[in-house]
């Protein structure tokens, strides 16, 4: 067990270190007086070298994480989602020294935060591999898909920030209301976040017996008090909520719960954020991006999927396939996490022709990268928990 | 179509915009451009050209990138609706050969009216459809006339790029600068050297450098969709009888039977395996995991020994050689002759013969056991004392008594149910009893009954049996793509001229398909070792006015 306890143990020094060195690229962008000197100014310096430590330390959670189980830690929800947290850091860095663009850190980081405390949210033990899994190619597909997804994901950070400095926060327009919203949604995953690390504090738990979409019967726990049940529900757990009403079969009573619940909590912090500052926070959080080069960050971007774009096909869809053909006997089954795999590599396929060859720059392009990422994530997080096929391991 | 002759003496095709030699532009809209459009170097394309014939029309129309992403964009939307339910293959419908009638009811059950309509509008079964496969054909034929109308002209112009540019092709680059030297001849020399040693190829004639480098990334693109064309194509080729076995077979532990799609071969079924993790194993670190799931599956396997058919024997005879034996597991299936088998599917415990006996219910007395192999049941069973039990029918799957007779739903072994007949030294003319699990029926009060003592099960396994030629055309043109792709997007397409103008002027411009910052960086280092004017990049307006992070270096 102490290898188990140690990756956990080096998991959460990694997540500090992002965090302190968040606040230092903070003070790297708020502290240098003339633009052209903060590349070369001391705190950026030091919070590059805090966040190279807690990536070291990252790996190292890894790599302890994998000599426990035996197997690479990319089997289940918890593990995937860390792995790609890591990899978004990897890539930052990685972009960091061949641009220096602190900006970029002052928002990567905080990303990497949200996803690994998004993936800690998920059952954390080392969990044996099925049948199915029990191939060198778990390890070369999922890290190789999971590295072009994070590289992918740079640059939606990039655009972030070409948009945040582009959009003018001052006049009502379809961008500021976009971006706003963006903003918003990431309200809601730290609802999530909290609300979720509140119940399993409280200990809280409700079980039920329900017959699922096959009148099958079958159990499931909610950690949230549960206001959707599922089909036909039956409290097996005294004492808990009743819900308020029994969703039919195709859908899922528990996730549901629990969106509702984060939107609900999301929307009260939004709201408090709003109280605060009076302002949309597009607006308080852009003098952050004051600094940063248009021009740079819309390289940066297009550079991050020409890097990243690659890398995605050989993992996500090339050794995808292979691997299918050896596990399930056919190379592509048109199961939903291969159908968005599939469309994440058709968008920024489309992505780089508009920019190629139509002279998609600028902000349209940002926008394009933006919403790349928000497809990415879907695959992983709705693909896993709505359309379940035959990837849902995670659940 | 006439040539458009240029004022350096070049004579270009019509169409073209800006001179393939010296950059002049020869349109009235390049000549009024501040920046001109450098994307496939001005060259006269096809598309471009020609819009008259209903051929023109249709190559215009495929090689539009408008056209293009549009595809792109529909075979994504329509991708995602046939995610929304679950598509026809893993649909639950119960029997293999469902009708359309069973899956419009289960869409229909499972998902109301949404189910309905998903089915009616074909989505259920999208991927199969008729105008997913004109999508994708649409997509491949827009792939390959793109390319065409653009690789040809690109590859002949840069073919036939002259060092020496027009000072306004120079003037209407992206990255121009113009400012005088003190000794141009001695600036240029520096500027050959460093660019020399930055890796460039540079040519010099005429008082101009032209300096190059990786102009093979630009046929990345060109290769990148050579290897979707070539994916495409297999895909294609699997329609087409003999490259494609896709079929599935189930086995029984003992037994041996021919494999469906690979005539000639047999397959022995030795033993089914399932094993599930257990605590004490090795890694304790499961435990935990184990205790919140419940038993999670660690194996499914099947040993099985593959048999062919000798040689010369005739088809059927079942005259068989021994070719290998072989443990089926996931991931790594049985391979012989391009076939692949994969252990996909398994049943636990089928009944495989019931073992039985004959008592007087009086006495309980036995007559003796008889066993019954499910297989093959056989019509009389003879027991101690002349007493005899005669199978009389027998209902593999008993469901039920419909219309006065008792039926089978299915040839399976999965609920037996008899009607025998016990005869004995006693009732030598008989009694008829109907037996099935945990249940016996009697016409008329019996003095004898068949009881059961035992039964012996038997897994199965469920393979699926491959055979894909065109395997290794995708993977060739997985591979090709994949060399496009990096080529492509990992080195970038760099030239940068200098040229010698009037009185001691050096005009200085440079061009990349992308990667601009890295373009830039290496200007700067060229201004350093060789002082050449200063240049502008027009596109880059805030680094003029604030110095901005990423501007020095």
């Amino acid at each position: 067990m102490g290898l188990a306890n140690l990756s956990a143990t080096l998991l959460e020094i990694s997540f500090i270190a992002y965090l302190i060195a968040t606040a230092f690229f903070g003070g790297a962008v708020k502290g240098a007086k003339s633009e052209a000197s903060y590349k070369k100014n001391r705190w950026g310096s030091i919070a590059i070298i805090i966040t190279i430590i807690g990536f070291l330390t990252h790996v190292g959670y890894f790599i302890a994480r994998w000599m426990a189980g035996g197997h690479a830690p990319v089997s289940n929800m918890f593990e995937f989602t860390t792995a790609f947290g890591m990899m978004l850091v990897g890539a930052f860095i990685l972009i960091y020294f061949l641009y220096r663009t602190p900006s970029l850190g002052l928002f990567a980081l905080p990303i990497a935060i949200l996803i690994i405390a998004y993936a800690s949210m998920f059952p954390k033990e080392v969990t044996p591999l099925i049948p199915a899994l029990q191939s060198h190619w778990l390890t070369i597909h999922v890290i190789t898909a999971a590295l072009g997804e994070s590289i992918l994901a740079i640059s939606a950070v990039a655009g972030l920030i070409y948009l945040m400095k582009n959009i003018d926060m001052t006049k009502k327009s379809k961008q500021r209301f976009w971006i706003e919203f963006v903003m918003f949604v990431i309200v809601i995953v730290i609802g999530f976040v909290l609300s979720s690390s509140a119940f399993k504090l409280a200990g809280y738990e409700a079980a039920f017996d329900y017959v699922d979409k096959n009148d099958k019967p079958a159990s499931i726990v909610y950690n949230y008090p549960p206001l959707f049940g599922m089909n036909e529900s039956v409290a097996k757990s005294p004492d808990t909520m009743k819900p308020w009403v029994n969703l039919p079969a195709i859908l899922n009573g528990k996730v549901l719960t629990t969106f509702v619940w984060s939107l609900f909590v999301g929307s009260i912090l939004y709201l408090l954020l709003r109280l605060l500052f009076r302002r949309s926070i597009a607006a308080v959080v852009q003098p952050l991006v004051r600094k940063a080069n248009s021009q740079l960050m819309d390289e940066i971007g297009y550079r991050s999927v020409l890097i990243g774009f690659p890398v995605f096909t050989l993992g996500a869809l090339i050794f995808a396939m292979i691997w299918a053909h050896e596990a399930w006997s056919r190379f592509w089954g048109w199961d939903p996490k291969e159908v968005w795999a599939l469309i994440t590599w058709l968008f920024y396929a489309a992505f780089l022709h508009l920019r190629l060859s139509r002279g998609w720059e600028g902000k349209k392009s940002a926008w394009l990268a933006v919403i790349g990422f928000i497809i990415i994530m879907f695959n992983l997080i709705f693909v896993n928990f709505i359309l379940a096929g035959l990837h849902s391991y995670a659940k | 179509m006439s040539k458009i002759k240029c004022q350096c003496g070049h004579e270009n095709p019509f169409g073209t915009i800006l001179c393939e030699a010296c950059g002049r532009p020869l349109t009235e809209e390049a000549e009024k451009s501040q920046v001109v459009d450098m994307r496939y170097e001005g060259s006269a394309r096809r598309s471009q050209t020609y819009n008259k014939s209903i051929v023109d029309k249709v190559w215009n129309f495929f090689s539009s990138v408008k056209v293009g992403v549009s595809i792109i964009i529909a075979v994504l939307a329509t991708s995602a609706i046939g995610t929304i339910f679950p598509q026809k293959l893993y649909a639950p419908v119960s029997s293999v050969n469902a009708t359309d009638a069973e899956y419009l009811a289960y869409y229909e059950k499972t998902y109301h009216i949404f189910g309905t309509l998903y089915y009616k509008l074909g989505f259920y079964d999208m991927y199969n459809s008729w105008w997913f496969k004109v999508l994708i054909g649409m997509l491949g034929t827009s792939i390959i006339i793109a390319s065409i109308d653009r690789v040809v002209p690109l590859y002949k112009s840069l073919k036939k790029q002259r060092t020496k540019r027009h000072a306004s092709f120079m003037k209407r680059q992206r990255i121009f600068g113009e400012g005088k030297a003190l000794d141009s001849e001695a600036t240029l020399d520096k500027a050959e050297a460093a660019l020399k040693e930055m890796k460039y190829n540079v040519k010099k004639e005429d008082g101009a450098i032209l300096a190059e480098k990786n102009r093979f990334s630009r046929w990345g693109p060109y290769v990148n969709h050579t290897g979707l064309i070539i994916f495409l194509f297999g895909v294609l080729l699997r329609g087409i009888p003999g490259f494609y076995v896709d079929e599935t077979m189930w086995i029984r532990e003992g037994e041996l039977r021919n494999i469906t799609g690979a005539p000639g071969y047999f397959i022995k079924s030795n033993d089914f395996i399932l094993e599930t993790y257990t605590k004490d194993e090795a890694n304790a670190v499961y435990g935990e995991a184990l205790d919140r799931n419940g038993p999670i599956v660690k194996n499914f396997q099947t040993d099985v020994t593959l048999f062919k058919e000798k040689e010369g024997s005739l088809p059927g005879s079942e005259d068989l050689e021994y070719v290998k034996d072989y443990s089926i597991v996931v991931n790594k299936p049985l391979k012989f002759d391009g076939y692949n088998v994969f252990q996909m599917d398994y049943r636990l415990s089928e009944l495989k013969s019931m073992k039985m006996q004959l008592i007087e219910k009086s006495s309980g007395n036995s007559y003796g056991e008889f066993t019954i192999d499910l297989d093959d049941p056989k019509g009389t069973y003879e027991l101690n004392d002349g007493a005899k039990v005669e199978l009389l029918e027998y209902y593999a799957d008993y469901d039920g008594i419909k219309d006065g007779e008792p039926v089978s739903k299915s040839p399976i072994p999965n609920n037996p149910a008899f009607i025998f007949k016990m005869s004995t030294p006693d009732k030598p003319e008989g009694e008829k009893s109907f037996v099935a699990i945990q249940q016996t029926l009697e016409t008329e009060e019996n003095a004898y009954k068949v009881k059961f003592v035992s039964a012996d099960t038997r897994d199965i396994s469920g393979f699926t049996i491959r055979k894909d030629k065109t395997l290794y055309i995708l993977l060739l043109g997985g591979i090709i793509f994949m060399i496009g792709v990096i080529q492509g997007s990992y080195w970038n397409h760099r030239r940068i001229w200098i040229q010698k103008g009037a009185d001691q002027q050096l005009l200085v411009a440079a061009h990349t398909n992308k990667n601009w910052f890295s373009l830039k960086k290496e200007l700067d280092k060229l201004n350093d070792a060789a002082k050449l004017p200063e240049y502008v990049d027009r596109q880059d307006k805030e680094t003029k006015e604030e110095p901005e992070e990423g501007a020095e270096s």
